[in-house]
């Protein structure tokens, strides 16, 4: 079932996400992306009601962008996060509320430090050093409590998010097989390999 | 009667005309000068800079501004007014980006403020927007420098080179002795600044150049380079005007020498 991680390090966040998309008991796609560059500094991986969670993230992706252009610089990370939280709330108020869960992960170009916010369908932000959204959370997140380290390097970093994949690989009945891997930090957005 | 306040302001007078569309076009003549050039593969926007009062902050006062990665907007005439469309404009970008998953073409975004442009012209309770633009840009996956002018009446038009607000008529004109086709990045720069030095007497500091050289490739020219071009400017016409006048000191001697030879006395009295 879909799940998704993400940890801080020192100047840097990761984010990791399955690549499945799944209807029912069957999987139609094993190499969706599920984690969406908003800006130049911020990434932001999605889960949820499928259908509602491109299409959110869709509409956040514009509204950022919009911001970017009316005003020069981006929203900070913090920023950023707080409007996404207000537009799900807002959303779980409508007669169609998004079913959508996030994480939303961005360097700070001002003040030069990462940031992690952990984001629910319900409106619920926390800033966090590490978070976990699905059943993978379940495995993750002790593992994370045990081995996470807020200065560590990214090779550090990209070795803690491998024992949560392999942990939730071995003990999860119905574990995804395929990760995809962003990080974030001074230089902007790119892609890993794990 | 609440009626009566939201009839429209645009009326036809019985000979045909439309005045509040006229009033608006008499306000962007108003308004400080925009030129647009397009090279063989750049486009050029420059502005005329108003002086910023001493205690004033220049970076708050724009006059060209981004609507997209691929499409810049200068306009001249109201202020206030452009600011309203600029925006209506980036929302619209975003817009389409989210529906069909594409930037728009420079021509789609140029349609679609001239009908906003249009709609003011026929709404109720609303006057026209005082302001003519001008949009460059290139298309996604094309690599066509693009220019654009709209007009309060909504009209929109495609051009080489074209310039709006004040005494645009002589720099279109002057565009239209000079212009040629296929100009280089430098050329197309010297002559947007040398067709506005045509109408701004203060010289580059009240010059704004922006420079588009593909898709999504914008810079803004600081003010020591536009010096540096003005000054070239300069040069070749103070060679020019020196030309003239050794030529001129050249016939004028050849004359005199003409005439004294013809009051000289000849051999034969």
């Amino acid at each position: 079932m879909e799940t998704s991680f993400a940890l801080t390090g020192k100047g840097y966040v990761i984010i990791a996400a399955d690549t499945t998309a799944a209807r029912s008991i069957v999987k139609m796609k094993v190499d969706e992306d599920k984690i969406k560059a908003l800006g130049p500094h911020l990434l932001m991986a999605y889960s949820g009601e499928p259908g509602d969670t491109v299409q959110f993230a869709e509409y956040v992706e514009r509204n950022i962008r919009l911001y970017q252009i009316r005003n020069t610089y981006s929203l900070r990370p913090s920023a950023a996060a707080s409007w996404v939280r207000r537009s799900l709330a807002e959303s779980l108020r409508s007669r169609h509320p998004y079913s959508v869960n996030l994480l939303l992960g961005g360097y700070d170009t001002a003040s030069y430090d990462p940031h992690l916010y952990w984001i629910d369908y319900l409106g619920t932000i926390s800033e966090v050093p590490f978070a976990a959204h699905g059943y993978g959370s379940y495995f993750a997140l002790s593992l994370l409590d045990r081995y996470h380290n807020p200065e560590a390097t990214l090779e550090e970093g990209l070795e803690t998010l491998k024992r949560c994949i392999d942990e939730v690989t071995k003990r999860l009945v119905v574990s995804p097989g395929k990760y995809k891997v962003k990080v974030v930090d001074k230089d902007g957005v790119r892609e890993v390999e794990i | 009667m609440s009626r009566s306040y939201d009839r429209a302001l645009t009326v036809f007078s019985p000979d045909g005309h439309l005045f509040q569309v006229e009033y608006a076009l008499e306000a962007v003549r108003k308004g400080t000068c925009a030129v647009g050039v397009r090279g063989k593969d750049v486009v050029v926007l420059g502005v005329e800079k108003k002086s910023v009062l001493q205690l004033q902050d220049p970076r708050t006062v724009r006059k060209v501004a981004m609507l997209d990665d691929h499409v810049c907007l200068a306009f001249a005439g109201l202020t206030a007014d452009g600011r309203v469309l600029i925006d209506k404009a980036r929302i619209e970008c975003q817009s389409h980006r989210l529906t069909v998953e594409d930037p728009v073409t420079v021509e789609y975004i140029t349609r679609y403020i001239a009908g906003i442009q249009q709609k003011y012209t026929q709404s109720g309770g609303v006057r026209p927007f005082g302001i003519s633009t001008l949009i460059v840009g290139f298309d996604p996956h094309d690599s066509k420098p693009r220019l654009y002018q709209t007009e309060p009446s909504g009209i929109y038009s495609a051009w080489k080179a074209n310039a709006i607000g004040r005494s645009s008529k002589t720099v279109r004109e002057f565009l239209e002795k000079n212009h040629k086709d296929e100009l280089s990045r430098e050329d197309t720069i010297k002559l947007t600044v040398k067709s506005l030095l045509e109408v701004v007497q203060t010289g580059a500091k009240n010059i704004e150049i922006s420079v588009m050289e593909s898709y999504g490739k914008v810079t803004s020219l600081a003010l020591s380079e536009i010096e540096a071009i003005v000054a070239d400017i300069e040069k070749e016409k103070e060679a020019e005007a020196e030309r003239k006048r050794s030529r001129l000191a050249a016939t004028a001697a050849g004359q005199a020498a003409m005439s004294q030879r013809a009051t000289e006395p000849g051999p034969s009295s």
